[in-house]
């Protein structure tokens, strides 16, 4: 037998043995129903991190597509409503807010407060808004109310700016206390997110949720020490309304960390962030849970 | 074992059908739960729910092309969907080797705000690639896609071709070891069609998977090596391409070679004309002999003239299993048949066609019936049969014969001459032709 026709004959069983060796490479991915509660899979999410990226991109896109102003948005906003609240509760009612003049009092509220608000509503509702790419390609689900939280932090970054100049202009000079400020956000944006994706998996079945979040944000926002300073609620509430709200919590020590108004946030603030672990642990398996009939029922 | 790219082990899918099944507002939950408060979960009954898929088995090898083929839902989408991770199976178990890469219907997986160039990307970070494998493919991808002039334009501007071409680019050149293709052929002009075609036949021939599904039966057979064939959601057959492609397409023609209708008022047609019998059969041959393509055969249609004086001319229609018409005829130059008035009475038109004329395959018959220029009585499958292949036309080879038509066609040979002369060589000719 020539040397050719050995090869010939051997060909199909190199090449079956080539895809043999590659088969054995590829990554397995195995697709069960899941029952119950099934915990967060965080290599899927390291895996999907680029997905993320795009999220972030797509939704800072949609928010000032078609914009003559765009990004200037973010400051006229939260500045419109300062300049509102300050006419109002600063020069008419004349809420007492202690040394520190009532624009850039309410301003820093309203910033956080923006943030927190726009984060919360944007992600309870994004799972409705990328149907489209739930129903044809998979990836965590998880990362679509994740985008809407991150993106919400460059319009804070730039409202951010303004709000420094502010203080700057009022005389407050930054002190150590600065460094709390990204802490203090990170609690702002895991409470926006445990109640969000709580909201934004109901949201897939019961549009309910959709009429409800304003609601819940009016009400929420009034809860909030923006527009007053939290110790105008009297004593014998004002324990069970910071434990009540975790806002309470980071809107007074960011306060305390950019102006140095009142006590530094101790033991409340701690019971804020495990309020807030709690619900976003539990937020995660009930999204979990619900994560399989997205596609679905959306 | 590690041959395997997708094993699919008892797969069911069931579906919540009905007002019960989904409370689209809280409301609904609510005074469902008043009505009828210790009514148990699941527990509302059987007629609400669809089984999708029902103990679906299919193996499909490393390199290999499998098709799947059956009705309108018949569960096909649903078993892609389930493959591609966005629903979950009720029951069973997948496993697959490989990145799967899915295109399902049109514009998958495209943020329609996003520019196609950030889509691709996106789909590739989707697929689990790093940007700079994306970036090598991303000038081919565009390319293939000739959306080039639009490619920084956001896809919600897209016309719906032009989606479909993008997303077929991005689905076939990122390379995913498993592609899973949904109806490409819906959208999209002729020769874009070929194109993808002819890409999903590469992909294949690179060792990867490609699990395709098409309601187009040609390209079924030209590109898969093996055809699932689903009903009702469960496997009906699995097997060849060729085999299963014309085993479906007889289970949902089901050979027809007669009709009768015993009773002219219940029959179709009008108050001028109903239908009789309608039979086809090899010329010297009964209605249950074979037709192959080598025999001639007849098409007979009986039916009623019930008033004196209409003017009637029936024609027909053939055609073949991709829905091509293979002709039309007419009895034009049959003085009996042709637009002239009748008695009353039954008649009968036969219709003879030669052997050696269509190729083999499943074929189906339309009857029209005109009356000055409008058609009074339109009868679709009419006849539904099988012209067979005869094997000794074959001489040993087993693939399709390409074509709508299989005539035996007139050919000779001839020798001409020993050797080329110099009068016949081309450059002796030219000499000839230039004007010295």
């Amino acid at each position: 037998m020539s040397p050719e026709k050995q090869l010939a004959e051997r060909l199909p069983s190199v090449v079956a043995d080539r895809l043999r060796s590659q088969a054995a490479d590829l990554p397995t991915t195995v697709i069960q129903p899941t029952h119950g509660w099934a915990p967060v899979n965080l290599r899927d999410l390291a895996q999907f991190r680029e997905v993320l990226y795009f999220l972030v991109w797509s939704e800072l896109k949609v928010r000032y597509k078609q914009t003559v102003l765009g990004a200037a948005w973010a400051i006229i906003h939260p500045v419109a409503i300062m300049l509102v609240f300050t006419i109002f509760f600063g020069l008419v009612v004349r809420v007492p807010t202690g040394d520190i003049p009532y624009p850039v009092f309410v301003f820093s509220g309203i910033v956080v407060w923006t943030y927190f608000s726009g984060a919360l509503n944007q992600s309870s509702n994004s799972l409705v808004q990328y149907e489209r790419l739930i129903t044809k390609v998979y990836f965590p689900r998880l990362l679509i109310p994740v985008a809407s939280i991150i993106a919400g932090l460059v319009d804070f970054a730039i409202a951010f700016m303004v709000l420094i100049g502010m203080t700057i202009f009022f005389g407050f000079m930054p002190t150590a206390a600065v460094f709390a400020l990204p802490l203090l956000m990170l609690l702002a944006a895991t409470i926006a997110l445990a109640v969000s994706l709580w909201l934004s998996a109901l949201n897939v079945q019961y549009r309910d949720v959709k009429l409800l979040i304003p609601v819940l944000v009016q009400v929420w926002f009034f809860a909030t020490p923006i527009i007053y300073p939290s110790s105008l609620v009297p004593d014998r509430w004002h324990t069970l309304y910071e434990l009540v709200n975790p806002m309470v919590g980071v809107v007074n020590g960011f306060r305390w960390a950019l102006l140095g108004a009142g006590e530094p946030p101790g033991m409340i603030l701690v019971v804020s962030a495990l309020m807030a672990l709690v619900l976003l642990v539990s937020g995660l398996y009930y999204f979990r849970r619900m994560e399989r009939i997205f596609a679905d029922v959306v | 074992m590690s041959d395997i790219a997708v094993r699919v082990e008892d797969v069911s899918k069931l579906y919540q059908i009905g007002k019960r099944a989904r409370h689209d507002t809280l409301r609904d939950l609510i005074s469902e739960k008043m009505s009828d408060p210790f009514q148990r979960r699941g527990s509302s009954g059987a007629e609400e729910s669809l089984w999708a898929l029902r103990d679906v088995s299919v193996e499909v090898e490393h390199g290999e092309v499998l098709g799947l083929i059956g009705s309108n839902g018949a569960g096909k989408s649903t078993l892609l969907k389930i493959l591609s991770r966005i629903t979950e199976p009720t029951s069973g178990r997948v496993e697959i080797r490989g990145r799967l890469g899915s295109l399902l219907e049109v514009g998958t997986g495209f943020d329609p705000e996003l520019t196609g160039r950030e889509n691709v990307y996106l789909n590739g970070a989707i697929l689990g690639m790093k940007r700079s494998e994306i970036r090598r493919r991303f000038d081919e991808i565009v390319e293939f896609s000739e959306v080039e002039r639009f490619i920084d334009t956001p896809v919600k501007r897209y016309s719906s071709g032009m989606h479909m071409r993008l997303a077929f680019a991005v689905a076939a050149h990122l390379e995913p070891d498993i592609l899973v293709v949904d109806e490409v052929l819906a959208v999209g002009d002729a020769s874009f069609q070929r194109k993808c075609l002819g890409k999903m036949g590469n992909v294949a021939q690179t060792g990867r998977t490609v699990l395709f599904v098409s309601h187009n039966m040609l390209a079924m057979e030209d590109l898969c090596d093996r055809v699932v064939w689903l009903r009702d959601g469960c496997v009906a057959e699995e097997g060849p391409s060729g085999t299963v492609v014309s085993n479906y397409l007889q289970g949902s023609f089901s050979a027809d070679t007669e009709q009768v209708w015993e009773d002219p008022a219940t029959a179709p047609g009008t108050d001028d004309v109903r239908l009789r019998r309608a039979c086809v059969r090899p010329e010297d041959g009964t209605l249950q002999s074979p037709i192959t393509v080598r025999t001639p055969f007849v098409m007979e249609f009986e039916y009623w003239i019930l008033r004196p004086d209409v003017h009637l001319s029936p024609s027909i229609a053939l055609y073949n299993e991709q829905g091509i018409v293979v002709f039309t005829s007419g009895p034009a130059f049959d003085p009996e048949g042709s637009e002239r008035s009748h008695p009353a009475g039954l008649y009968r038109h036969t219709c003879r066609v030669p052997g050696d004329l269509l190729n083999d395959g499943m074929y189906q018959a339309a009857l029209y019936i005109g009356s000055n220029g409008r058609t009074v009585l339109q009868q679709d499958n009419i006849l539904v049969f099988d012209v067979r292949d005869a094997i000794e036309m074959r001489h040993g080879w087993h693939g399709k014969w390409n074509g709508v038509v299989r005539p035996m066609l007139d050919w000779s040979t001839e020798f001409v001459e020993a050797e080329p002369s110099p009068a016949s060589r081309p450059e002796s000719r030219r000499h000839w032709e230039v004007p010295q």
